[in-house]
């Protein structure tokens, strides 16, 4: 198997990265789905996660958020190990998960969804119930949906309101899972433009997987994913087209 | 006529909203959780004997005061039951959550124990386990907070702390059962009755027959109980957590929601309602061990037809099977079509079936017939449900 | 490669038959001790107790069925059981002089036998009813609640729901069937002998005896085949069942039926050993008890199911015997111990031990775990070989 050399400069990392996750090993029963991942995610920095359909991203950003549980390896937070913690424990410590499928719960207002995002809050959310003005500057639709239920809404309009979500909590690490996956073109770019305003906003780091090229290019660096292994990283404007074209479905 | 017709359907609503409350506690373990809770009579069942606690600490207390005792008597039910069911949560049902078939058999289990636990409580019983919990959890707390490899080492020093105190309990059991003091059974198996307080005595005139006061208690409880549970659920933030649960278990855990305190709470709150269903029945009629088993069945029906985690649903289905119950079981329809010379055998059909008893062989026929057109209920759950 | 798997194919099934025949003559073995042996060592009551455990084993076989392999979990299996056992004992009652009727009912003020115990004159209608008549019942039932896919924890409650209706019914119905007195048995006469008399009796322990191997045979073969792969099927994962072209309703009705019609079995035997049936025989705890049965021996076992119930009962007896009042917080404790650390009884933890301990000797890895019957069936062991050595290539 030839191996993508890694042609970029490491990052000068001063500071301790946000998350480092080093030798993780996950499984779905028997079937090993990650082998021995390692990933940083700088304060700050926007990484994106690429690889064909089925190589193991969903099942890595779900273990970051302790919906699944390795069987070997560390995921430090914050220079803490989480390995251990339960998601609700992470989702307070600050990151904010938008998980493929957008899982906005279906049988509640949009409102009440958005509230419910800031239960991540270390605080909790303590009787607090108005919605930042910000929120609706970066997604002006949800403005007017407050009062329909979530699973009313349509595709588009659901990922923005899973985007708006999670960032409720004021998150410190967002990760993305395909935010514009089946998504029409003109949202793409609001979706993207929207990121992109949340981090200069913000400086919050992103964990981004993405299948759009135009996408992947906003990120600082990327990993590339073959059968549940990191087989290339560097920085995205080092891009090369064979990278592109083994690790895109495009 | 109409006065037959208005006392019959009076008494189905009282009968309807009796069971609604015992019913309610379900809608929320079962509607909200899936779990199939078989001890929960028995909760309701505690929630009596709480009453008749209640009621005889409030006894030497003379008149005005004693008449109330009615309002200690159901948040000290409320919290009983709820407290009971918190364990009952902790101990048991959270380890079998997505098996509903093994949380049936275990919850059995329960109601089993505490059946037998009325019937045999004393003095020396009731100390004895509390010496057991003080050990066994005092253990727990400190070890824990000492050893800070306590997690690794937490299964098998469990075992060893829970056998030691199990073994000083069952000593101190022994020792104090020889005293009569601590050996004198506290309710035995025999029924205990609670008398009403004397300004629910008596009920309102109408007609040649009355609407008794208990009654209309009973009704006004419940009505607060649902108007409490449907603000509980939709406009507080712990509703809302617990809304976020049903639908989307781990989504929510990733906003942030600690699910398992979501869990005990939800199983809290519906064994406390199953307490304050205990107050409801204690005013029917004596209480025994066995009083939780007369009304569990039935209310698991009502949550059935009414449709899984759907308050609404299970009013309507609360009363319509309480009416109809009603109106069979008496005979109030018999006696309507008595008249109607045609309608004979019809008239034979209802007579044959206006007892108590057989009006429930009739309003099962009548369920199962109606589950064949709504299988789900009358209000089938939206959205993403759990595949009970 | 194909030469390989034909003679592979071949060892299996001599395999298959030497178990067969194993288990045949550990059968033989047992029957011929039950009945040879035990009537010299226990006295004329104990084994009558015996041989009341023996005909709950019956109806333990049947839960088996439909719990352990098809995943069903009934809480009315006390209906067929009473079914049967009142089947049995109109029959017994009706053994009267011409023109004499059964002494309740002038009680009530019947004077004329109901028409529907006509038929229970004749013993070969008797015995046809104490079977299809629950059966019948069961898989009336069956079809209306699998019909609209009502399955898992709602079929439990409404099996509760219809034992509790039935019971009610017979309890309410002295002009019929003398309502909470229920009918006994002991007095009257099968083939001119008292049914209390020690022949009778020992009879009675025999056909027991003989018909518990008979339907463990049945269910055994029902279990072992295409038929039972599929309630197994049924259990994991209908849905794929149906997308697979089978009716699953149409099966899961079948299995229920046959499961009552065991439970009539089983109520019939019991019921002239015991002298009495009674609506209490429908009781709800008594229902769900027969489910512990099986789950304490080690459910989709067989075996288990027979060694739970007599397991349960003589606890049970004992246990009510020396102190009355444990018994129920023990019968509580069993419900919670079976549940959270024993989920596959006492056979599937023996199995598993030995099992677990076999393979650390060889050096692999923990076995995987799945319902004990799959672990011992050749078949998925085959599979399981071919399909590891595929993964390994
Ligand atoms: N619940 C599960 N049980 C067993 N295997 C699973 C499960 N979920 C995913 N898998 C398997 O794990 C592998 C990785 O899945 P994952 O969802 O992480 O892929 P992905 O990279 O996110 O793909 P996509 O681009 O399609 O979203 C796949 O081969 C998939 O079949
Ligand atoms: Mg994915």
């Amino acid at each position: 198997m030839t191996q993508v050399q890694d042609h970029s400069p490491t990052p000068q990392v001063l500071n301790p990265p946000l998350l480092g996750i080093s030798g993780l090993n996950v499984y779905y029963g028997e079937s090993h789905i990650l082998r021995n991942v390692d990933l940083t995610v700088g304060q700050g920095q926007m990484v994106c996660l690429i690889g064909r359909n089925g190589v193991g991203k969903t099942t890595l950003l779900k273990t970051v958020m302790g919906l699944l549980s390795p069987r070997e390896g560390q995921i430090r937070f914050r220079n803490e190990i989480i390995t251990r913690k339960s998601p609700h424990q992470r989702a307070r410590m600050g990151i904010g998960y938008v998980p493929q499928g957008r899982e906005i719960i279906p049988r509640v207002t949009v409102r009440e969804n958005l509230l419910l995002g800031l239960e991540a809050r270390p605080q909790g959310r303590k009787g607090n119930d108005t919605i930042p003005e910000e929120i609706f500057d970066l997604f002006p639709v949800l403005k007017t949906m407050l009062h329909r239920m979530g699973g009313d809404l349509s595709g588009g309009q659901q990922q923005q309101l899973a985007i708006a979500r999670a960032l409720m909590g004021k998150p410190q690490l967002l990760v993305l899972d395909e935010p514009t996956e089946g998504i029409q073109p003109s949202i793409i770019l609001e979706i993207e433009a929207a990121v992109r305003g949340i981090i200069e906003a913000t400086g919050i780091s992103v964990l981004l997987v993405e299948q759009h090229l135009h996408f992947v290019r906003q990120a600082d660096r990327y990993y590339a994913m073959q059968k549940g292994g990191i087989v290339a990283s560097g920085a995205t404007k080092d891009l090369s087209q064979e990278v592109i074209q083994r690790f895109l479905s495009v | 006529m109409v006065l037959q017709l208005i006392q019959g359907l009076f008494n189905g609503l009282s009968i309807g909203s009796v069971l609604l409350v015992v019913a309610l506690g379900l809608a929320i373990v079962f509607g909200l959780m899936g779990v199939i809770n078989l001890a929960h009579g028995e909760l309701m069942m505690l929630g009596a004997y709480t009453t008749f606690v209640v009621q005889n600490t409030f006894r030497p207390l003379g008149e005005p005061v004693f008449s109330f005792y009615i309002f200690a008597a159901l948040p000290m039910a409320f919290l009983v039951a709820a407290l009971v069911g918190l364990a009952l949560e902790r101990g048991v049902i959270r380890f079998l959550y997505g098996r509903p078939l093994e949380t049936l058999l275990a919850t059995w289990g329960v109601s089993l124990i505490l059946r037998q636990f009325v019937r045999s409580v004393n003095g020396s019983l009731a100390l004895s386990l509390g010496v057991f919990c003080l050990l066994f959890f005092g253990a727990w707390v400190i070890l824990s907070r000492l050893r800070r490899d306590w997690s690794e080492l937490r299964n098998r020093v469990l075992w060893g702390v829970g056998i030691l105190s199990g073994a000083i309990a069952f000593f101190t059991h022994k020792v104090l059962d020889s005293n009569p003091t601590f050996s004198t059974l506290w309710f035995s198996a025999r029924n205990v009755d609670v008398t009403a307080p004397p300004w629910l005595r008596g009920g309102i005139p109408l007609g040649n027959f009355q609407l008794p006061y208990a009654r209309i208690f009973i009704i006004v409880l419940t009505l607060i109980c649902v108007v409490g549970i449907y603000w509980f659920l939709n406009r507080s933030n712990w509703g809302l957590r617990i809304r976020a649960v049903t639908q989307n278990r781990n989504m929510s855990a990733c906003l942030g929601i600690p699910t398992d305190r979501v869990d005990a709470l939800t199983f809290a709150l519906g064994s406390g309602l199953a307490g304050v269903a205990g107050v409801a029945i204690a005013l029917l009629g004596s209480v025994g061990p066995n009083t939780g088993q007369n009304y569990i069945v039935d209310a698991f029906m009502v949550v059935v037809v009414g449709g899984v985690g759907n308050l609404f649903g299970t009013i309507i289905a609360a009363m319509a099977i309480g009416i109809v119950t009603y109106l069979i079981g008496s005979g109030t329809i018999a006696a309507l079509l008595l008249p109607i010379d045609a309608l004979k055998p019809v008239t034979e059909f209802f007579l044959f079936f206006a007892t108590t008893s057989m009006a429930k062989v009739m309003v099962f026929a009548l369920i199962i017939a109606f589950l064949q057109f709504k299988p789900a209920g009358i209000f089938a759950p939206k959205g993403r449900t759990a595949e009970l | 490669m194909t030469v390989d798997i034909l003679s592979r194919s071949q060892s299996l099934k001599r395999e298959r038959k030497r178990q067969f025949l194993l288990e045949g003559i550990a059968i033989v073995a047992i029957a011929i001790f039950l009945i040879g042996v035990m009537p010299l060592l226990l006295t004329p009551f104990r084994l009558r107790l015996l041989g009341r455990f023996l005909s709950l084993a019956i109806v333990a076989l049947g839960i088996d069925l439909i719990w352990g392999y098809t995943g069903l979990l009934s809480l009315g299996h006390g209906i067929f059981f009473a079914l049967g056992g009142y089947a049995i004992a109109m029959h017994l009652q009706l053994q009267l002089p011409p023109g004499q009727i059964p002494d309740f009912f002038p009680l009530y003020g019947v004077t004329e036998l109901p028409l529907f115990w006509q038929p229970f004159y004749s013993f070969p209608f008797t015995l046809l009813a104490l079977i299809l008549i629950p059966s019948l019942v069961a898989g009336f039932l069956g079809y209306l609640v699998f019909r609209n896919r009502i399955k898992g924890v709602y079929f439990s409650i409404l099996t509760q729901a219809a034992l509790i209706v039935f019971f009610n019914f017979f309890n309410g119905q002295q002009k019929l069937i003398n309502g909470t007195n229920g009918l006994k048995t002991d007095t009257n006469q099968l083939f001119g002998v008292v049914v209390s008399s020690q022949p009778a009796q020992f009879a009675f322990y025999t056909a027991t005896i003989l018909i518990l191997i008979l339907l463990y045979v049945l269910t055994r073969w029902l279990t072992s085949g295409r038929f039972g792969r599929l309630l197994i099927a049924i259990r994991d994962d209908e849905n794929r069942v149906r997308f697979s072209g089978y009716d699953p309703t149409a099966f899961k009705v079948l299995v229920f039926a046959i499961s009552g019609g065991i439970a009539g079995i089983s109520g019939a035997l019991f019921t002239v050993q015991s002298g009495i049936i009674t609506p209490s025989a429908m009781d709800v705890a008594f229902s769900i008890e027969m489910v512990i049965w099986v789950a304490v021996g080690g459910r989709g076992t067989l075996v288990g199911a027979i060694l739970g119930a007599l397991l349960v009962n003589y606890a049970r007896t004992f246990l009510s015997e020396q102190f009355a009042e444990v018994w129920l917080f023990f019968q509580g404790a069993l419900f919670l111990i079976v549940v959270t650390v024993l989920p596959d009884g006492i056979l599937g933890w023996l199995r598993s031990w030995q099992w677990g301990k076999v393979r650390a000797l060889l050096g692999m890895s923990a076995p995987v775990v799945t319902y004990p019957s799959l672990e011992q069936d050749p078949e998925v062991q085959k599979e399981r070989q071919e399909v590891g050595e595929d993964g390994n290539q």
